[in-house]
Formats: C-alpha cells, sequence, structure tokens
C-alpha cells in the first residue's frame, strides 16, 4: 500500500536517498507508506517557520524539567539534555503484535534458561549450550547456585534491543537484562510530543504507554517476601553521578517509593533497613538500578561503596527481594545470546518468533578465521559491554583499529563475538529544516511479575549523525517517540 | 524521611537563604556607595565581608566592580551568591524525587540563568538588575515549595534550614554593625546617619515592615528591638526561632520517635532567652555578647539536628 505524494512533500526533503536499508516511511520507489502519510500530510501544511518553532519549545520545555544524562569521560559539561527528534516513529498495531508476542516468547525462555543454569543445569547437561561458554562469562555468579527467588522471577524488568533488517522484518539484537535505562526518556518524550503535535495525536490512535511506572510498581509489589503485605518498596541507585540518575528520580517519584543509596541502607541480623529520620525502617524490596558487581562489597567487589554490605546475605535469607536478581548478565552475554532461539526450542517447544541476528563466536577456531580474515566486513563486540563501548564497526574502522582488535581477539577469544554489519531501517528525522533518514533501532520495555507486560511501545534510538550506526546515547545517539497505533 | 534527603533539603534551603542574604547586603552595600559623604568603598567591603562571616579570597583590592563581581560570579569562593546556587541546586538534583516539578524547574533555571554568557555583561551594564533577578528567582522559588509540596517532614527540614539560616545570618549581621550604630549618641544624626539605618533594615527588607510598626522615625534602638524581638516580622530572629521551634515540633509529631530532649531544651533555651529578655536590658547590657550568644546557640541547634536526625549510630535506632 503506498500513496502518491502531495507536492508540498519535495520541498520538505533534505538528502534523503533511499538505498538498501529499509525505510520507515517510504517506500523503495519513494512513495510514502500508507501509515505515514497522515504524518507527511501534517509536516507539508505546516508554515515554514512553524516546525523550528515547536522544536525550540520542545527543546526548552527538556532543558527546563532537567531531562538531562551524564556522559562519561569528560571533564567538562558532564550534564547534556537526551538529544531528541521531533517526528514520532510509526509501528502499526500489525507490527506491534508480533513484537509482544516474540518478546514475551523470549523472555519467557531466558528466565527459565537463568532459573535452569542456577539450579539443575538441565541444559548444560543435555548438551545444548557448552557447559564452558556458561562457566567463563564473567556475569556468571556462583553464589546464585540454589537460591530460591521469589516466584522464579530472574528478570523482571527488561529492556530489549531490536533492529528492523531490509526485508522489514524485526530482529533482536541484545536482551538487556541487567540494569536497562531509558524508560523515562520514552515516558517524557511522550508527554513532550503530545503537546507539540497535538492534532496528529489524536488523529493516529496512539496506543497509551503512561501505566508504566504503576506497571512497573505493581511487579514489584508481586515480587516481595512472603508475609510482608505492605512492602516497603525502594530504587537503589548508584547516585547523583550515574548518567541515568535522571531516570531514578523520575521513576521513583513517578512511583511514589524512596529513592535509596547505597549509604541509606544497612543490614542487621540479616535484615535490610534505611535510615530515616524516624529511625531505622526495614526495606522488603529493590528495585537495583546498581550492578551485580558493585551491590554488596562482601560478596562482590570490595572496593564499591555503592552498594549495601551485607545486602546479598540478606536476599539469600529471604528477607529482601532485588530485583533484577543477581548474575542475571549470564543470559545477556553476546556469546550465550547466540543460544536463545535454542533455548526457546528446548525449554518452550516453539520457534522463535523473532529472530537473532548471525552470531559468529570467537571461541570457535573456524569462525574466529573467517573473522579475522574479514575484519573489515564485520562488526566485532566484547561479549561483557553495553551502551556501544568496546565495539569494532568494520566497514567504518581504520585498518589501526582492526589491527588492534585481531591482537585482542587472539589474546581473549572468548570475549568476542561478530556479527554481519547490518543495514538497519531509517527513520526520517528533522535535520535543520528538512528530512532525512537516519538509522534507528527500537527498545521496547518488559515487565516480569504475575505475567510478561510489555507497555505498547518503547524507546526509538537514533543515530544523529549521518551514515552513523550506533545509536547510543552515551556515543551521540538521540530518541524519538514511538507510537504503536491503534489499527 | 530519609535522612539523607533531609540533609539535602536542609542543605538547599540554607544555600538558598544565604544565596538570597548575600544579594541584598551586597545590594545595600552598593547604593549606600552612590551617597558621597558616608565611608569609604574599602570600608563598606570590609564591613560587608565581616557581616558574611569573613570569608577566604574576598579580601579589598581595590577595586570594587570586581569585588562586587566575584562575590556575584566566582564559583570557587563559597561565599559567592552562584557558589550558593550551585549548592542549593546540587542538593535539589540529590533529592529530585522529593521536590516538585515545578520547585526544580524555578531553581534549574535560576542555576542556568546566572551561568549564561550574558549574566556577566549584564552584571556590569547594571547591577540592580542582575541582583534582582537572583531575589525573583528565590522568591518564586520560595513560593512554589509553599504552594506545590507536601507540608510534611520534607518541607518542615526546608522551612528548619532557612529559619536556622536566616537567624544566623541576621545575628552576625547585627553583631557588625551594633557597635557603630547603636553605641553612638541619639541626637547627631545626619542625612547620612539615617541612610545608614535604612541600608541595615534594608538588608532585612525590613524598612517598610519597620515604619509600619514605629513609623519612619528611626532610631537604633527600636531597630535592634525590631530586629531582634519582633513576633510578628519574617526576618526578626524571634519570629526565626518560633518557626525552627514549630518545624521540629511538627517533625516530632509526624514521626514515631521520642522526643530528642536536648534538641527541645536547646531550642526552647534559645527561645526563652528571646521571650523574656527586653530590649532595655540588651542596650544596658552586652549587646555583642547577647548576638554572639544567638550564634553560638543557633550552631548548637545545628549540630543537635544532625545527631537526632542524620548522623544518629545504628545501635541507638535499635535499641530505641
Amino acid at each position: 500500500m503506498s500513496a502518491g505524494l502531495p507536492m508540498e512533500m519535495d520541498t520538505l526533503y533534505g538528502d534523503y536517498t533511499l538505498d538498501q536499508a529499509f525505510d520507515e516511511m517510504r517506500e523503495r520507489d519513494g512513495t510514502l507508506r500508507s501509515h505515514y502519510v497522515p504524518l507527511a500530510e501534517n509536516l507539508a501544511h505546516l508554515p515554514q517557520d512553524e516546525l523550528q518553532r515547536r522544536k525550540q519549545s520542545a527543546d526548552l520545555s527538556f532543558l527546563t524539567q532537567g531531562i538531562t544524562f551524564t556522559v562519561y569521560g569528560r571533564d567538562e559539561g558532564t550534564e547534556r539534555i537526551f538529544p531528541y527528534d521531533l517526528l514520532p516513529r510509526l509501528i502499526t498495531a500489525q507490527e506491534w503484535d508480533r513484537i509482544e508476542r516474540g518478546l514475551t516468547q523470549r523472555i519467557t525462555a531466558l528466565n527459565l534458561f537463568l532459573r535452569d543454569v542456577y539450579s539443575d543445569a538441565k541444559i548444560l547437561n543435555d548438551r545444548i549450550i557448552p557447559r564452558e561458554l556458561v562457566y567463563s562469562c564473567k556475569h556468571y555468579r556462583r553464589q546464585m547456585r540454589g537460591l530460591q527467588v521469589p516466584r522464579n522471577v530472574y528478570i523482571a524488568v527488561v529492556g530489549s534491543d531490536l533492529l528492523r533488517l531490509n526485508t522489514g522484518e524485526f530482529v533482536v539484537l541484545e536482551d538487556n537484562l541487567r540494569v536497562p535505562s531509558g524508560v523515562s526518556y520514552m515516558l517524557t518524550n511522550r508527554r513532550v510530543m503530545k503537546r507539540t503535535f497535538p492534532q496528529l495525536f489524536s488523529k493516529y490512535g496512539v496506543r497509551p504507554i503512561e501505566r508504566y511506572p504503576q506497571l512497573l510498581l505493581a511487579t514489584l509489589r508481586s515480587l516481595a517476601p512472603e508475609g510482608r503485605p505492605e512492602p516497603n518498596i525502594v530504587l537503589l541507585t548508584p547516585g547523583v553521578f550515574n548518567s541515568a540518575y535522571f531516570e531514578h528520580t523520575y521513576l521513583a517519584r513517578q512511583m511514589g517509593i524512596d529513592l535509596v543509596e547505597g549509604r541509606d541502607l544497612v543490614t542487621h541480623d540479616n535484615i535490610v533497613y534505611m535510615r530515616t529520620t524516624d529511625g531505622l525502617k526495614r526495606v522488603d524490596v529493590i528495585y537495583r538500578r546498581v550492578d551485580d558487581d558493585f551491590s554488596d562489597p562482601l560478596i562482590f567487589r570490595s572496593d564499591s561503596s555503592l552498594g549495601c554490605a551485607g545486602l546479598f546475605n540478606a536476599y539469600r535469607a529471604g528477607n529482601v527481594t532485588v530485583t533484577n536478581a543477581f548474575g542475571t548478565g549470564l543470559a545477556d552475554d553476546k556469546a550465550v545470546y547466540a543460544y536463545v532461539p535454542r533455548m526457546i526450542r528446548y525449554y518452550l517447544d516453539e520457534e522463535p518468533i523473532l529472530p537473532n541476528v548471525e552470531t559468529y563466536l570467537l571461541g570457535e577456531e573456524k569462525e574466529r578465521k573467517h573473522v579475522l580474515a574479514n575484519l573489515d566486513k564485520l562488526v566485532v563486540k566484547a561479549v561483557g559491554e553495553s551502551g556501544g563501548y568496546g565495539m569494532l564497526i568494520g566497514p567504518h574502522s581504520t585498518a589501526a583499529q582492526r589491527e588492534e582488535f585481531a591482537r585482542q581477539i587472539e589474546a581473549n577469544p572468548r570475549n568476542y563475538i561478530a556479527q554481519p554489519t547490518l543495514d538497519f531501517s531509517r527513520a526520517p528525522c528533522l535535520i535543520g529544516n528538512r528530512l532525512e533518514p537516519r538509522h534507528v533501532d527500537l527498545r521496547p520495555y518488559i515487565l516480569f511479575g504475575d505475567k510478561v507486560n510489555i507497555v505498547p511501545g518503547g524507546l526509538t534510538r537514533v543515530a544523529l549523525e549521518k551514515g552513523s550506526l550506533v545509536v547510543n546515547s552515551s556515543q551521540g545517539g538521540g530518541s524519538k517517540d514511538t507510537w504503536v497505533l491503534e489499527n | 524521611m530519609l535522612s539523607r534527603v533531609a540533609d539535602s533539603l536542609y542543605w538547599m534551603s540554607r544555600y538558598l537563604e544565604r544565596a538570597e542574604n548575600t544579594v541584598r547586603q551586597l545590594d545595600v552595600t552598593m547604593s549606600l556607595l552612590l551617597d558621597p559623604g558616608g565611608a569609604s568603598a574599602e570600608t563598606r567591603w570590609k564591613r560587608l565581608m565581616s557581616s558574611l562571616g569573613k570569608p577566604a579570597g574576598m579580601e579589598w583590592s581595590g577595586d570594587l566592580e570586581s569585588m562586587a563581581s566575584r562575590l556575584f560570579f566566582d564559583a570557587l569562593s563559597p561565599a559567592s551568591i552562584t557558589f550558593c546556587v550551585n549548592g542549593a541546586r546540587e542538593n535539589a538534583r540529590q533529592v529530585r524525587e522529593e521536590i516538585s516539578t515545578e520547585q526544580w524547574q524555578r531553581l534549574n533555571r535560576l542555576f542556568h540563568q546566572i551561568r549564561t554568557p550574558q549574566a556577566q555583561a549584564q552584571f556590569g551594564a547594571n547591577i540592580n538588575d542582575s541582583l534582582a533577578a537572583v531575589i525573583d528567582g528565590i522568591h518564586l522559588f520560595k513560593g512554589v515549595s509553599d504552594t506545590t509540596m507536601i507540608h510534611g517532614q520534607g518541607w518542615q527540614f526546608i522551612r528548619l534550614g532557612r529559619y536556622l539560616e536566616r537567624a544566623y545570618a541576621t545575628a552576625t549581621m547585627l553583631e557588625v554593625y551594633q557597635p557603630e550604630l547603636f553605641n553612638q549618641d541619639e541626637e547627631d544624626h545626619s542625612g547620612y546617619q539615617y541612610l545608614e539605618l535604612v541600608g541595615l533594615l534594608r538588608c532585612c527588607t525590613s524598612f517598610e515592615a519597620y515604619c509600619q510598626v514605629y513609623t519612619a522615625d528611626l532610631s537604633s534602638g527600636r531597630i535592634l528591638e525590631f530586629l531582634l524581638l519582633n513576633r510578628d516580622f519574617p526576618h526578626a530572629i524571634r519570629y526565626t526561632v518560633d518557626g525552627i521551634r514549630d518545624a521540629i515540633d511538627s517533625i516530632q509529631r509526624s514521626g514515631g520517635r521520642r522526643p530528642p530532649e536536648e534538641l527541645t531544651a536547646a531550642i526552647g533555651k534559645l527561645h526563652a532567652m528571646l521571650d523574656f529578655t527586653t530590649i532595655g536590658e540588651i542596650l544596658a547590657g552586652d549587646a555583642g555578647g547577647f548576638l554572639h550568644s544567638i550564634r553560638e546557640q543557633c550552631m548548637r541547634i545545628h549540630e543537635l539536628i544532625y545527631r537526632y536526625y542524620v548522623h544518629y549510630s545504628i545501635q541507638s535506632a535499635l535499641s530505641a
């Protein structure tokens, strides 16, 4: 389905080349995809400066709200507004249905995998996944073996990254099972967009996402320890210097729970308390935004002061729920990732609805040779890293960078995987006064308590630099509001 | 409420109060210099610094404009207005979830406003406008604090910080001014002496309020009485101590812990001292010592607040 261009559209396009990559708005022949027609018409009918005016008022709104994030590795100006693009990314009801079913299936399987690995390890005994891959993962936590977690839920809060290939099909790039962030940007983007394009918004019939904080709270409450009917739920943040601090405060406020830092917590007789002006108050559920390593200096990294000494023992005693559970990073290890389709078949006896990206494991000699010979065409990633760090994008790399990576791969092959350079989809963005296509991904947010819950939407991340494939906010990416259409 | 959060709200409020006090005193100092015949710029600057607690690094350099600019913009000096606004905002940022969006936006706007490159240029062109803009920002913040925040413990800690800072700052200022003004012969008022007294009242935004109570007939004894012992004027020390007592009472009522005896005793003592001393006794006795004692008691109250609400030992909390 496509429609002809309104006359004014031509003047709206900047450098808008269509090539192999899937364009979210336009067919390969340049016509508009039908669900983008109202958006395009609306833009074409706006007066010349109106878009810029709306952009400025949206900018101001972000700045005064203090919606900022912190960039690591720079001394000055460490606080920045989260860059965003004014135009929404549209997802049809049909596309969303598939994403929702696919993610539900995937998260269910990943949770079963974690439970299995930390108890009987059947999947390893049945040789579906190589034992050494699991036990050599730096996010595997021996301390979690045989520990009963509430409702058997290891991953209550997930944000998976999806890409759209040139066939138009969505694939999963990675599962963020530790402390996925960005959900506050999804929520604030939506608020600003409703104010920026009110008519367009109501014309489209966009499914609401505003319930997310309430759902998150319900999820956390459902995981409270037995016998605590009115649980005291807190959000544990590393503190004001963390890049996602804005999000932590935002979520705590939206849920009406206390935002605590490690120094606010003390443990006594395996019970966690927080220090209040009325004395010590017991804590029942901790929504943790601190990595495993920094959570408890007695069990994990002893040089960390971000967590709370004794937290893990209280957790083991069942007196406090910590979510996500410790050791979930095992299942989003980029090498373990390659086995997720096999997990889905093994645990659920189903075919994966959302496919993986083809992945080469460099621990295997044959694959390593192939990768080393084709470094200029592939993307190499360190398995335990996230946020776009520790990554080589072959076609955009220099010979020196490739040599450096080859050396690191030879030294520690288990630490790396390689994937083909993906020509993932592009969506129109407002660059200056014109529309230009930029690469986008999609991060929906999944909650898992009583059951799997996915709010219809997510954070569309944009590589705002022309031609760039890196969408991470820490590396110059921005975001877009994501509109999942009612029908 | 979390102890850390109470601590941050308390300091957010103290820093803003301090910024406001500094702005007003700087404003008065600058405007008194417009009239010939009064004290020299150097004398006035030194007095200003004394009543701000003699901050380091603000010694007289000979150039008033650059000194004023430093007192406004030098983010590294704890005495500067910029430092105080940064401090308030940094504390607010750490308890972003506890304060309302309106509060945060006002404070954030003030923070950005004095950081812009234009701010320095504006200051050079018209100091009054710059100072008035800061006062406006702070007033807006206080207004939305009262109207958009739950009047629970957090709000009480904000009041506590505001009043304690104000009591301390006013006592410091009066202590600096009193040898000069209050020991003078009432009779020999030149026009300049009158301006000085107006200036002193304006440092506490109290000129109009004073006139309502005593008419425009300014006398140093009445000014001291007004700023020390008035019950109804928010910048008078007695009013602020009432506020401190009231805030602690409310915090105590909303929490479940036994009342901290030492703290209520310390506040009660200060309160009683202001309740049961007449201005005649103060003027006849050691006024400087009286003011100094107020400052010391404020410091003691601050320490006790910390000991009871913020840095208490776990053992004491478990046995309670």
